[in-house]
């Protein structure tokens, strides 16, 4: 159910977007979500492909960006991308460690036709 | 006239509109002198047990009114009525978070002059609640010991956006796999200096000092 609100927003954005900028058709759109944020790409295109009929996105394409979780180990200066179960510095085993990436959730850009 | 193509920057957080309400909820939270809470956890880990003993402890001291989420019956709305507070339910007929919306209609059903503290209980789920801003002054995560120590691996997100987090159940310790420590370091990676009350709303160990925390929470904001 979650990922139909966020489809809804990501619609209504895509439509302000391009009607401030005399669109008539949305052709792409380019998401940049971060393997923190919890949305399922499939259950989006599945919504989108409903909510988007009879407007001028109907048949645009979401291309998802996933940008994998990144940690800064602020004790031995290693970055990494944490396994599955784990979050602590493979290296030193810290803890004392800065997210550096994974909380994206933006909508960051369309193609349009005008 | 051919057609052109163009591609527009944009760059918008996905659930701007609902951080946007978000932001008035809170505005009239503020207008009306009200401290406000966000309780998020799975189902059963004690929402309403910690709102039951919030209510006894402060009753005699605040106005309290609980706003309940959830997706049928208002059996939790009931139990924090019959502590003692003021309590409305929102059935959100199967949407699996609430959200600044809901929120604000639910503020409109409530007597904003008569409320010194607000609980909002939302729906149990440990994915959802965590994108979707309320307005709420803080946002309160309630792990629980039987649901493990891996928790914090697997549900990072939730984790990510709270301003305390509540560890409860710790009667059951002795009786179950869950390694403190473990639990702790993937909270302290995600959230660093998260504010962390462990506590038995069973046995009320560990309850005063949330107790404590909350009302000096009410007095900063009313200062």
């Amino acid at each position: 159910m979650h990922e139909l609100s966020v489809t809804e927003n990501i619609l209504e954005i895509a439509l302000r977007h391009a009607n401030n900028n005399g669109g008539k058709r949305i052709k792409n759109l380019y998401l940049v979500i971060g393997q923190l944020s919890t949305i399922v790409d499939e259950s989006v295109q599945f919504y989108w492909d409903i909510i988007s009929k009879e407007t001028i996105a109907e048949g645009a394409r979401l291309h998802f960006n996933r940008i994998p979780a990144e940690m800064l180990c602020l004790d031995c200066n290693q970055r990494y991308n944490p396994p599955a179960g784990q979050l602590a510095c493979p290296s030193c085993g810290g803890a004392h460690v800065q997210v550096t990436a994974g909380d994206e959730f933006q909508l960051e850009a369309i193609d349009i036709e005008t | 006239m051919s057609n052109q193509n163009r591609r527009i920057s944009i760059i918008e957080n996905i659930l701007s509109a609902n951080d946007r309400l978000a932001g008035e909820n809170q505005s009239r939270l503020d207008a009306a002198g009200i401290f406000s809470l966000n309780l998020m956890a799975s189902p059963g880990a004690g929402k309403t047990s910690l709102i039951e003993r919030t209510i006894e402890s402060l009753t005699n001291h605040f106005r309290l009114a609980v706003i309940d989420g959830d997706i049928a019956t208002s059996i939790d709305a009931d139990r924090a009525a019959a502590a003692g507070a003021t309590s409305i339910q929102i059935n959100t007929g199967g949407e699996c978070h609430l959200d600044a919306v809901m929120l604000h209609t639910a503020l409109a059903q409530l007597n904003l002059e008569d409320i010194d503290i607000l609980l909002v209980e939302n729906v149990g789920n440990l994915i959802c609640p965590a994108n979707f801003k309320l307005g709420t002054h803080y946002n309160i995560l309630i792990a629980s010991v039987p649901e493990g120590d891996d928790k914090p691996y697997k549900y990072p997100g939730i984790y990510r956006g709270v301003d305390v987090l509540i560890i409860n159940k710790t009667d059951l310790l002795p009786y179950v796999d869950f390694d403190m420590q473990y639990f702790q370091q993937g909270v302290e990676i995600l959230n660093p200096g998260l504010v962390t009350f462990p506590l038995s709303c069973r046995t009320g160990e560990g309850v005063s000092a949330w107790i404590e925390w909350v009302k000096q929470k009410v007095k900063e904001i009313n200062e």
